[in-house]
């Protein structure tokens, strides 16, 4: 059930995702070897790393794209490996995905970009119902109104973002993935996005997996960062623990000029 | 599993109670149910354990629409209901519309207007170009030119040359089986060698052509417009026209005859081993026939042809290559465009060449 706000929250103590001894890799290449890995339910977690260390293909693994060569995966207390398809489906209608660039469908407008959930899974909802979801769906994710029957190609780079948050927020989720939502867009558009991100979580008790090269908004919106660095995830904690940390890439990474530059902003 | 309860009631009218969760799971029987219910509405939320954005817009919708008034909401219900009524600002959700068949038509006109006014623009910057490399030929490209002769003329010679075999074949064997009627089989070289050395050679030649290569031209170039390739040449001071569209049109002109010669030396052997094996006509007599019954015009016909195609081809190719902007997606549609124009242009000229050499007496 996509519980939202639940009056009991009773296993508030048991993480969300839950990653163990995962081990990716293309060939010989090994992208990530041993990697653990705990979201718990309410935060959000940013996801950092150099370019090349795996924070995509680590989503991939969770969200079922790829198939690790071993290592166990759970989202929402479900184990995610070797399900069916049908099985599968109805985990991933508790979570929605935000792709790099949006990957909204191009033949179809931004609404009926978020109608396409809604009709997979609830085929009950239909007419001036799932037209009206769909338009407070828009307008939550701080899109004007008119941005309804706009085809992707005609929208900015910003606002593809945020159509395709809308189309991640169709079913109202539990959990959200996001790829890079801030790269690409100017400073002003990606601090709109850290806002928004940050309301939508407190209106929608939203549970975030964040993978972003944006040290501001890790700074401004996530509440623990997970650090994946020698094929593994080397530590999850606030910035201010990791700063304590001893680890060549983390110092490097936090207290960097632009790092020490966010830090102060 | 929730249950959901209505009573009449006589001070506050209908009561809707759900219980449960009021959810996206559950839209489609709330929705109804409220739907059921006449006004005025009341609608207790006391029982309800949890509630999503799409539960709380059917609430707010009944309260928009119907005036329906909601108790027992808990701070958390009422705050979600406050947000989606906050969200509501209706959306247009479908395209506009283009206004039916006529405007379509209109546009349609409009479009392949502007297209062949952009084409003759572009061919008259490609002859600038030819120009221009006139002028300075030490810019001539003599490596892209080699390595697209390779690639338009050598590696088609396969594929062409299987097709033309089985062309001459099919020909031959129609051929037969009609003129046989008439005692007249023997005409079927005359058929297979006039029809295959004056139409089809060039014109099967060119399709293939176009489906190969004028696709690749539209499909590298546009590619490389999305990539700014195109822009960051001319910022260094490369004209796109001389590095990518005149090596492309050169290749295509020069091996266009040359592999319409081939196929139609293939469709011949093909059409050959036909009347061998089906009419018993001997090669030997076959290849005597061939040379008494083809003029030496028709050849002429076919290798005049088969440039001026390689040109259409590769203009077009590139034309549309240079045409794309924006997204991906425009390679796709530009790539299709490039090798259906062509093809079209190609027949179009064929019949105009057909008229042409009619008239100069060349039958």
């Amino acid at each position: 059930m996509p519980a939202v706000a639940t009056l009991a929250r009773n296993h508030a103590e048991e993480p969300i995702i839950r990653v163990r001894g995962l081990k990716n890799a293309f060939g010989d290449q090994v992208v990530h070897e041993n990697l653990d890995l705990d979201v718990r339910r309410g935060e959000i977690l940013g996801v950092v790393g150099g370019s090349g260390t795996g924070k995509s293909v680590l989503m991939r693994s969770i969200i079922g794209l790829q198939t690790p060569v071993e290592g166990e995966i759970e989202v929402l207390g479900e184990n995610m490996i070797g399900r069916s398809e049908d099985e599968a489906k109805n985990i991933r209608r508790r979570w929605g995905i935000l792709f790099q660039n949006g990957a909204l469908f191009s033949t179809l407008t931004v609404a009926e970009n978020v109608e396409v959930p809604i009709r997979e899974y609830f085929p009950v909802i239909q007419g001036d119902l799932l037209d009206e979801i769909a338009s407070y769906k828009i307008s939550m994710s701080g899109l004007p109104a008119e941005a309804g029957n706009k085809y992707p190609s005609e929208l900015s780079g910003g606002m593809r973002k945020r159509a395709g948050l809308a189309r991640a927020l169709a079913l109202d989720p539990e959990l959200l993935f996001l790829d890079e939502p801030t790269a690409g867009l100017d400073p002003i558009g990606a601090q709109g996005f850290d806002e928004l991100i940050l309301s939508l979580r407190e209106k929608l008790d939203l549970t975030v997996f964040l993978i972003t090269h944006d040290l501001d908004t890790l700074y401004a919106i996530c509440d623990r960062v997970a650090v994946i660095a020698d094929k593994k995830v080397v530590a999850v904690d606030t910035i201010d623990n990791l700063l304590k940390l001893d680890h060549p890439w983390i110092q490097e990474y936090f207290n960097g000029p632009r790092g020490r530059a966010a830090a102060a902003a | 599993m929730a249950v959901t309860e209505a009573s009449p009631d006589q001070n506050e009218g209908n009561i809707f109670r759900p219980t449960g969760a009021v959810t996206i799971v559950r839209a489609g029987s709330i929705s109804r149910e409220i739907d059921n219910l006449p006004s005025p509405l009341t609608i207790d939320l006391g029982g309800v354990e949890r509630m999503d954005t799409v539960g709380a817009w059917l609430i707010h919708r009944a309260v928009r629409d119907r005036g329906a008034r909601v108790v027992g909401a808990s701070p958390q219900f009422a705050g979600l209901m406050e947000q989606v009524a906050e969200a509501d600002h209706p959306a247009p959700i479908r395209p506009e519309d283009q206004g039916g068949v006529v405007a379509e038509l209109g546009a349609w006109v409009i479009d392949a207007g502007r297209t062949l006014w952009g084409l003759l623009g572009f061919f008259g910057a490609t002859l600038l170009g030819f120009a221009a490399l006139i002028r300075r030929p030490k810019r001539f490209r003599f490596n892209a030119v080699i390595q697209r002769f390779d690639l338009v003329g050598v590696r088609a010679l396969g594929i062409i040359g299987l097709m033309s075999f089985l062309i001459g074949i099919v020909i031959g064997q129609q051929g037969a089986v009609q003129l046989q009627q008439f005692g007249a089989e023997v005409y079927t070289i005359n058929l297979i060698g006039r029809i295959t050395v004056r139409e089809l050679g060039p014109l099967m030649t060119a399709i293939m052509v176009a489906g190969r290569s004028g696709s690749a031209f539209a499909a590298q170039i546009g590619t490389m417009k999305i990539t700014e390739e195109v822009d960051a040449m001319r910022t260094i001071g490369v004209s796109p026209i001389e590095a990518l569209v005149i090596p492309r049109l050169i290749a295509s002109v020069v091996m266009m005859p040359l592999l319409s010669f081939w196929s139609m030396l293939l469709s011949i052997i093909g059409g050959g081993l036909l009347c061998w094996v089906a009419l018993d006509i001997p090669p030997l007599t076959y290849v005597q026939r061939i040379s008494e019954v083809v003029p030496a015009t028709d050849l002429w016909v076919g290798l005049i042809k088969a440039p001026v195609f390689g040109f259409i081809i590769a203009l077009v190719g590139c034309f549309q290559g240079m045409l794309v902007s924006g997204n991906a997606e425009e390679v796709g549609l530009r790539t299709t465009a490039a090798v259906v124009q062509s093809i079209f242009l190609v027949i179009v000229l064929d019949a105009v060449f057909a008229v042409f050499f009619q008239s100069v007496g060349w039958i």
